[in-house]
């Protein structure tokens, strides 16, 4: 095996940039591992780090600060075979912090090189994450108000199972190198430097103080005994396979033939918790295996437990277009907040539109027929109301039959229902109504 | 006759496995949650990947880098999503990157309505780049719309090597209704060309026309770079190089209009008023031309189905023999002025909405007939 340096295109960094040194390290480490140039690839992030990918003939793929994490992590989910080498500096580090943490957290076989250097070398020597309070830097004094954030640390509470800080002057950094390329899961290197374009014309920073530095900071050399777990591919891979089951589209059949198929705009006015997507699915279906064309929209607060739950459901015979409702043939009021949310329906209700009205609900005056129902004087449980509901409209023929409903309530809820079990007694149907 | 019952977000779901994508990476947001849920289930039995990323800015460089490995990837959001995307978008436009973004637009501007829906990101998807570079836009009007749609923006995300918007809606992501799956004829599947034999230049390509493509992890090198690159894949500063990518970006898209154009048009016999629209509004705006027809007032509707690039040429020829265009939109007219610029020199009349409920076909009756 040979160098993966691409000789057209030697580093072009400052003099004295320790950059320069990781390259040639990092270079030295691809070549002792022995992985074929196709089957690496370099991420690189922006900034001076962000020239890495040009200076090898492997794999490349350059992109926005901060987020080299995220296209590394793509590239490795969707091909494991590739050995994976993120290089970033301080900027991406403080920029794609979140990326970082996930990184750590995922442990995705990937290595990170995090070039830092104290400061933004591009774009004029402006504080980092990094940069220490006390430096002079091109921020004027902003970095004089604020900590730097020790990565080493970060990534440990954030489950790093390989962390090493190093200088990027050790001698021994193509091996410190090696050791985290091998390391299965995720490996970060932090390798600290100077950059001699911007940070040390107005701070003190050699080698040697940055020896002194690390030995000042908690000692990382490798895997994080209390972060050891499965590499996050092999683990994923081993719990999707455990879903083999593709589910296919709920489709349903015509199988009864309505006597006469006519429009029906159905609207149930519940509460979160009553079953209002239940009950319109079950009634959708129903609508389905006559033959009809149905829809559904629902109406219901983000805070899923609590407010109202809106379904409006139209079974049509021809195609439907606008699925919004014009006008109810059928109303299902089981709550009162339900009911508030469509108060203005009820004065324009045809005299012909048949209303549900559970006895403890109040509406607004309609010109609609309205036959009230006393669920809790027969104990339905009050999540079971838009249900039992549905047993009513069949009785009666309102959008639904009792053999429409019986196969629809199979179908949604997988169990063989009688109508009268719907109410969760034994009461006769008729004996609900009470006109 | 076997109907399917589904919402317009499982549906772009089937459409995309129909597709063969095998990589979805998204966060969840309301109104387009149910794309990821339905990806989660649908992609592992199928020995495909699908993960969260911790943001939206993660999902969509999860994509980039899944895609460039060979895949066909998607992800789904929302217009806040959507901002975020933004300059994962920008990459992917400037390098070529083929993927589908799912977009169930809900009521903006910011956060605006989690719940509720309007056409709002219209322009915004086709501008949200830094560049200006063209994109495709496709836009249902329903769930068998989303299903047949997320398959074509495949195929055209493949042959372009671009991102591909679904510009979905909550009114019609999280709708449940009746499909007739069978009934439609699906477009056959186009993969991106690989690249055969020696000397491959990642970005070398004819004048208008894509990059043949080769895999990050293939026995030929690649190199993928967000920066202003040659043919070659390294950063240039030859101006002449700068020029010809950049016209090659915008022919490729802008060249092939009427190759991408899709729609649906209804011209009724006597009517001298087209109305045009474009997703959930164009639902009612068919009923609007139906009962009109009844009142004996016949009146031609145009459904659009691509966005951008601008069918401009579907807009002239069917546009041709009409007197006036009523345009309708589920937004303060984010489109008309794409409309009144090619169909300059027409009586074109605007409504738009954006209340956070649907336009009503009565509302579209009124404004078509009191002209
Ligand atoms: S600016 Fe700093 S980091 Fe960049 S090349 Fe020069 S010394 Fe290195």
């Amino acid at each position: 095996m040979s160098s993966r340096l691409n000789l057209d295109r030697p580093p072009v960094f400052c003099p004295g940039c320790t950059h320069e040194r990781i390259t040639k390290a990092l270079d030295r480490a691809l070549e002792k591992r022995g992985i074929a140039p196709h089957k690496t690839v370099i991420v690189s992030d922006i900034g001076c780090s962000g020239l890495f990918d040009t200076f090898f003939n492997v794999h490349a793929l350059h992109g926005l600060h901060g987020r080299a994490l995220t296209y590394a992590q793509g590239l490795k989910l969707a091909d494991p075979t590739l050995n994976v080498i993120v290089t970033m500096g301080d900027g991406g580090l403080g920029i794609g912090g979140a990326h970082v943490l996930a990184a750590c957290r995922k442990n995705l076989d990937i290595t990170l090189i995090v070039l830092n250097n104290f400061n933004f070398g591009m774009t004029g020597g402006q504080y980092s994450a990094t940069t220490p309070t006390d430096a002079k830097v091109g921020s004027e004094f902003l970095n004089q108000a604020e900590v730097p954030m020790d990565l080493c640390a970060v990534a440990e509470s954030a489950g790093a199972t390989y962390i090493s800080r190093c200088s990027g002057h050790d001698p021994a950094l193509c091996d410190l190198f090696v050791d985290a390329m091998d390391h299965k899961g995720f490996s970060l290197v932090e390798t600290l430097g100077v950059c001699t374009g911007r940070y040390t014309k107005k701070n003190q920073l050699t080698p040697r103080a940055i020896d002194a530095m690390i030995k000042a900071m908690p000692q990382m050399n490798g895997p994080v005994a209390k972060n050891q777990r499965p590499e996050y591919g092999e683990t994923y891979r081993k719990l999707a396979l455990e879903n083999k089951h593709f589910s296919m589209p709920v489709t349903i059949k015509k199988q009864f033939e309505p006597a006469a198929p006519k429009r029906e705009e159905i609207v149930i006015l519940g509460s979160a918790g009553m079953r209002i997507v239940t009950a319109g699915d079950i009634v959708c279906y129903a609508g389905m295996a006559a033959g009809m064309n149905v829809s559904m929209k629902t109406d219901y607060n983000i805070t899923v437990l609590r407010g109202h739950s809106v379904g409006e459901i139209i079974i049509s015979p021809e195609k439907i277009g606008y699925a919004g409702i014009e006008s109810p043939t059928v109303v299902v009021a089981i709550s009162d907040e339900g009911v508030q949310r469509r108060k203005a329906m009820f004065a324009t209700l045809n005299s012909d539109t048949f209303v549900l009205r559970e006895k403890s609900v109040t509406i607004p005056d309609t010109p609609a027929a309205v036959v009230e129902i006393d669920f809790k004087a027969f104990k339905v449980k009050r999540h079971d109301w838009a249900l039992a509901s549905l047993g009513v409209l069949a009785k009666e023929g309102r959008g639904l039959t009792p053999d429409l409903l019986a196969f629809a309530v199979r179908k949604k809820l997988g169990v063989r229902l009688s109508l009268l079990s719907l109410f969760g007694n034994r009461v006769s149907l008729a004996q609900f109504i009470n006109k | 006759m076997a109907l399917s019952f589904m919402d317009g977000n499982e549906a772009v779901a089937r459409g995309a496995m129909a597709a063969g994508c095998s990589f979805f990476a998204g966060y969840p947001i309301t109104p387009a949650t149910t794309v990821f849920a339905n990806m989660l289930k649908m992609l592992p039995p199928k020995g495909g990947i699908c993960i969260q990323g911790e943001d939206e800015i993660a999902s969509m460089g999860y994509c980039i880098g899944a895609s460039m490995a060979g895949r066909k990837v998607l992800t789904a959001t929302s217009g806040p999503g959507l901002s975020l995307y933004s300059e994962q978008i920008s990459f992917a436009v400037g390098s070529e990157i083929p993927l589908v973004i799912v977009d169930v637009q809900r009521l903006g501007p910011s956060t605006g309505s989690a719940t509720r829906g309007a056409d709002s990101d219209i322009q915004f998807m086709r501008w949200g780049n830094t560049g200006g570079v063209p994109v495709i836009v496709l836009v249902p009007r329903d769930a068998l719309d989303c299903y047949l749609l997320t398959i074509h923006a495949f195929n055209y995300a493949e042959a372009f090597r671009c991102p591909v918007f679904i510009a979905s809606n909550k009114e019609i992501g999280m709708t449940r209704e009746s499909v007739d799956l069978d009934a439609v004829a699906l477009p056959a599947l186009v993969e991106r060309k690989k690249h055969r034999g020696a000397g491959y230049l990642p970005f070398g390509a004819a004048p208008g026309a894509a990059p043949d493509f080769l895999p990050i992890g293939g026995k030929t090198l690649v190199r993928q770079t967000s920066s202003t690159h040659g043919p070659d894949g390294y950063i240039t500063i030859d101006p002449g190089v700068i020029a010809a990518n950049q016209e090659r970006l915008q022919n490729k898209i802008l060249a092939a209009e009427e190759r991408i154009t899709l729609y649906e048009e209804n011209h009724r016999e006597g009517a001298d008023t087209l109305v045009i629209s474009y997703g959930v509004t164009s639902r009612a705006v068919e009923d609007a031309c139906r009962l009109l027809e009844k009142k004996g007032k016949p009146v031609s509707s145009l459904t659009l189905k691509s966005l951008w690039p601008v069918p401009e040429t579907l807009l002239l020829k069917a546009a041709r023999n009409y007197d006036r265009l009523v345009v309708i939109e589920m937004n303060l007219g984010q489109y008309v002025g794409e409309i009144r610029r090619v169909l300059c020199g027409k009586k074109i009349d605007f409504y738009g909405q954006m209340n956070g409920i649907l336009i009503k076909p009565g509302k579209i009756m009124e404004v078509i007939e009191n002209e």
